[in-house]
Parts: structure tokens; C-alpha cells; sequence
């Protein structure tokens, strides 16, 4: 089977959010980036399905030149090879979900269709909830969104979603699209051979241009801090008689 | 303008979400009539509804509504919303409401802004969305027609609009053969057992500083004594200690006790996604610069292996002290 994941490069933020002066983006001088975890779960389960099956896996970004890191990263886990669609700009989700889909298209056109596309059920930061969803429509194939549990079997997919008191299950023909959600799986650890090998397995990258967004983003914002004054009931074992007065004036104990 | 909000129904009535939504769409309307549209099974929402505004109800009727079908939602959304003439259509900010209103923008083929916290005047509409599940905002300009946005669950609380119940409107959608293929097909219950995180009165959680897995014994401990879940920060669930369904956060639980305890956690933004919600925290750790002191109402500073089980102790004393007073 041939499987797609869809990824997206963002920083890792810490403890506080601080912005660049002209208030686009987040200033990362100092964070690392990471691949956006519900993704990171999809890459691990792309991966397992492969070596289950058979096949080959695929990862897709579209970011700046160092999403390039990413695209590796995701090798490192056991995919076979990268779309990178290159643009230092941050693009809308409409125009995110056309692009994908021209180059899933193009792919597809070359080496077959994919009977699985992955993407997250959001973006860890600008959870727009929407990307997967409109790829899945253009496609006309189904989709399923925030799952839990993704299983392949004769030709379809199982999709388990967590619901209130239990998981709601549906069952996708393929080729079809899921979104998922961090907690799928545990994603492993790449070895140190696994990044070498992944220095040298396939990248495509080209540069797409932009359209005009229709979300169009004026600027970010640091909420209002609710910043509090901690009340310091102590240091150490010494603390736990206040801790006890707190929770009782809270009521809890 | 015309505004239609696809509510949300909960077994024992409407998603306060939902209401959320509806309080929220009045401001758009104006003094137009205000439009929801509920999916089968409605009966009763339609006084309620109504005394928060809602002028006519749309129910779609069709037998794929027995069970969660996101196709045949949006299906009927797009339905009522061009008989209507709809100039917004929304939804809460929930999964299943983003999830509707992102189909309705696939079939339509327009923008749409999820997660609202407050909306502007004119076209395009000028829109206050969050970022990072909350710890970050971004102002925005939604273009097109109609205005497809959901709204942040609390942006606004429920209010009423004192008036009469709501008008019945019955109608069965067109569906197509994928509007019929996606759909709920199963339950499967998760046994019940301890204290669900997200309704836990009190949650106690350890992150990296709980050192291992093994770490967690005086967690467990102490959320025993007080009735409370155990939680983890994403650090505790990628290191394998705790599994995914305890993390609280962005990407986990998004819990909202009486008080939380957070033992040995940095307090990084996506971890403060998920408990900002709680109405007390009490932070233990032993780095007193810790992010998480900026958002805790009570701190003790030290290594929670000495701190977590004096609490424990103390606890019990006052417990035992309690059953046998004098």
C-alpha cells in the first residue's frame, strides 16, 4: 500500500510566547522546532502500517527551507521519502489544502494512488482544524477526524475516535483520508543509523507561490497575562501543614 | 444579517457550547431573526433555544442521523443555509463543530475561521481567533461570503434573550452517497474506572520531575487521599511513564478542577493550555523561576519526592483526626 503524511515544522515554545516587533510570528531566535504532535503521531503510524503491509511512505511538508529538518526527522522514524513545498511565507488554510492537493495529485499521477492520507487534526499552532478535511473533499474520497485508533483491514480503515464514556468507531473504504490525534501510538526513537539513512533517502522540494489568504492574518497577540502572585506556602517537607489549610479552605480535603 | 448555528445536542438536552454559539451569533444578527438548525431527535431544544434568541429551528430528519454521520451534518447545513440565504453560518468550538464547519467550507468552497473569540463589523469581517490552544491570539480578516467561524467554547457565556420558544422548521436533507458513507457504525464503551480527568474536582500531576514511572507511587498516593485523578505533563507521556489518556495540555486533557497540583512541572505553554481552566493551582518544584509559578495561585518550593509524600502524611493525620474528633 502506499501511505501520505502530512507534517508541519513548528517551534517549540517553553514557558512564554514572545513575538517578532512587527507581531507576524513567534521569535524563535532561541526554540528548537519540532514536527506538530498529533503529526508526529501520524508519521509513527504511517511508518507501523508499511512495515505491516508493505509499500512505501511519503511525508509532505509545506514550510520553509529548514521544514527540511522535519521531513528528515520523519525519515529518521522509517519513511521512505519527502515532498517539500517550500515558502517562507505562512499560507491559509484554503491555500494550504490547495497546494497539498496538487502535489499529492502530481505524486499520484507518477506512482499510483495513496490509499491512506494522514494529516493532524490541527496544528499544534494555528489549529485551524480544516486542512485534512478539504484535501479529503477535492479528493472525493471519505474522511474521519480525530482518531485514536487507525487499523487497516481488508481494504478499509477502521477509525476510533474517543467520544464521552467510550470510542465511536467508523469504518472508511479506502483510499480515504483520517486526521489524528497525539495519543494514537507512542512514536518511537530514531537510532543513530536511522538518521544517517535518512541524510540520504529521497527529498523533492519545488516552490510553490502564494495565493491571496482569505483568513487573511493581520497580526498576533500575547493574551493578557492572568499572571498571579503565588502565595509561597513553604519550601519542602515544612510546607505541608500550610498545603493542608489551603486545601481545606478550598474545601477539598 | 441572516445568521444559522448548527447546535450540538447532548443526551440530556443542548451543548452549553451550543448556547455559547447562539449568544455569540446574536451580536452578528442584528436584529435580524436568528436561525439554528439541529439534527433529528430535537424535541424539546426548541424552548431553549428559543429563550436564547433562536427565532426558527431547522430540524434535518433522515435515518443516517441515528448515529454521528459529519457528512450528512454539513450536508444539511449547507441545506438550510441556502434556503435561508444565510449570510454567517456557526458553530461551537468544539471537535464536532469544527469538524461540521469544515465540510460546509470544503462544499462551499470558502474560508473559514475556527476557534472564535470575538468578531468586528463589516466585510471582510475582522475576527479574534486563538492560536496554541489559547496562549496566543491572532486578529484576522475573514473574506467572502458567507461567513463561515466558530466560537471558542467560554469566549461568552450563555445568556438568554427573553422571548418565546423557537419555530419548528422539519425538513430532510438531499444527501448524497458519501454524505451516507461516513458515519458512526459503532460504540465501544472504555470500562469505567477511577476519576475521569476532565470532570476530576482535584487533579495531582507529576511531570519530569517525577524522575520515572516508579516516580508516580506518591502521585497516586496523594490524589487517593483526596479523591483526585492523576494527570501527567507530555514530557511524563513521551518518556513512556504515564499513558497518553492522563496528560494534560494542548495536545492531552483539557481539565478544569477546583484545584490542580502540579508537581515537577516547568509549566511550558502547552502544558498551561490544558489547566488554565482549573480555579486553583498549587505548584511544587524546585526551581522557584519555574514558568508555572506565574500561573499558580500556591507554591512550594522543593523536590516534590520530599514534598508530595509530607503532604500525604499531614493529610492523613488530619483525615484520622477528623473521624475521631475530641
Amino acid at each position: 500500500m502506499r501511505v501520505l503524511v502530512c507534517v508541519k515544522r513548528v517551534p517549540m515554545t517553553g514557558g512564554k510566547i514572545v513575538l517578532t516587533e512587527d507581531a507576524q510570528a513567534i521569535e524563535t531566535r532561541h526554540l528548537g522546532f519540532t514536527i506538530s504532535p498529533h503529526e508526529e503521531c501520524g508519521v509513527e503510524e504511517a511508518v507501523r502500517l508499511i512495515e505491516a503491509h508493505g509499500g512505501e511512505s511519503v511525508v509532505l511538508t509545506l514550510g520553509p527551507s529548514e521544514a527540511q529538518e522535519q521531513l528528515r526527522d520523519a525519515m529518521a522514524l522509517g519513511i521512505d521519502r519527502a515532498i517539500h513545498l517550500v515558502s517562507e511565507e505562512e499560507w491559509d488554510p484554503e491555500g494550504t489544502a490547495g497546494v497539498i492537493l496538487e502535489a499529492l495529485r502530481v505524486d499520484e499521477t507518477a506512482n499510483g494512488p495513496f490509499d491512506l492520507v494522514f494529516f493532524g487534526n490541527e496544528s499544534a499552532d494555528a489549529g485551524n482544524y480544516q486542512v485534512g478535511i478539504r484535501v479529503a473533499h477535492a479528493l472525493g474520497r471519505p474522511v474521519a477526524t480525530g482518531l485514536k485508533g487507525v487499523a487497516v483491514e481488508n481494504g478499509s480503515v477502521r477509525c476510533e475516535q474517543e467520544a464521552p464514556g467510550g470510542r465511536d468507531v467508523y469504518v472508511l473504504p479506502l483510499p480515504a483520508v483520517v486526521t489524528v490525534l497525539e495519543g494514537l501510538n507512542l512514536p518511537r526513537y530514531p537510532s543513530v543509523p536511522a538518521k544517517l539513512r535518512a541524510q540520504r533517502k529521497p527529498l523533492d522540494a519545488s516552490s510553490p507561490v502564494r495565493p491571496e489568504p482569505r483568513l487573511e492574518k493581520l497580526r498576533l497577540v500575547v493574551p493578557e497575562g492572568q499572571r498571579k502572585e503565588a502565595m509561597i506556602l513553604g519550601e519542602g517537607r515544612a510546607a505541608a501543614p500550610a498545603v493542608i489549610e489551603v486545601l481545606q479552605r478550598i474545601g477539598v480535603a | 444579517m441572516t445568521v444559522l448555528v448548527v447546535v450540538e445536542r447532548q443526551p440530556d438536552g443542548i451543548d452549553e457550547r451550543s448556547l455559547q454559539a447562539v449568544t455569540f451569533a446574536r451580536r452578528l444578527a442584528g436584529d435580524e431573526p436568528l436561525h439554528a438548525l439541529a439534527i433529528a431527535a430535537s424535541d424539546g431544544i426548541e424552548e431553549v433555544l428559543g429563550e436564547h434568541g433562536v427565532a426558527t429551528l431547522h430540524v434535518a430528519e433522515h435515518d443516517v442521523y441515528r448515529a454521528f454521520a459529519p457528512y450528512a451534518v454539513s450536508a444539511a447545513a449547507v441545506e438550510a443555509a441556502e434556503r435561508i440565504k444565510a449570510s454567517a453560518v456557526l458553530a461551537a468550538g468544539s471537535e464536532r463543530g469544527n469538524e461540521v464547519l469544515a465540510h460546509v467550507a470544503a462544499r462551499l468552497d470558502l474560508p473559514f475561521a475556527a476557534n472564535c473569540l470575538d468578531v468586528g463589523a463589516g466585510d471582510p469581517l475582522p475576527v479574534t481567533r486563538i492560536r496554541w490552544g489559547g496562549s496566543l491570539l491572532e486578529e484576522a480578516l475573514l473574506h467572502a461570503s458567507p461567513k463561515l467561524l466558530t466560537v471558542q467554547p467560554h469566549a461568552v457565556a450563555a445568556e438568554p434573550a427573553p422571548a418565546g420558544p423557537a419555530a419548528v422548521e422539519r425538513f430532510t436533507p438531499t444527501l448524497t452517497e458519501t454524505d451516507l458513507a461516513v458515519q458512526v457504525v459503532e460504540r465501544v464503551e472504555t470500562a469505567a474506572g477511577g476519576v475521569s480527568l476532565a470532570e476530576a474536582k482535584v487533579v495531582v500531576s507529576g511531570g519530569r520531575g517525577a524522575g520515572s514511572a516508579a516516580g508516580f507511587a506518591i502521585i497516586e498516593e496523594l490524589a487517593g487521599l483526596l479523591g483526585a485523578a492523576v494527570g501527567c505533563s507530555r514530557a511524563v507521556t513521551m518518556a513512556g511513564w504515564r499513558p497518553h489518556t492522563d496528560q494534560v495540555g494542548q495536545t492531552g486533557t483539557k481539565i478544569a478542577p477546583d484545584l490542580y497540583i502540579a508537581c515537577g512541572i516547568s509549566g511550558a505553554t502547552q502544558h498551561m493550555a490544558g489547566c488554565k481552566g482549573a480555579k486553583a493551582i498549587l505548584a511544587v518544584n524546585t526551581d522557584a523561576e519555574a514558568p508555572i509559578f506565574a500561573s499558580a495561585d500556591y507554591a512550594v518550593i522543593g523536590d516534590l519526592h520530599e514534598v508530595v509524600p509530607a503532604i500525604s502524611a499531614e493529610l492523613r493525620k488530619a483525615q484520622i483526626q477528623k473521624a475521631e474528633p475530641g
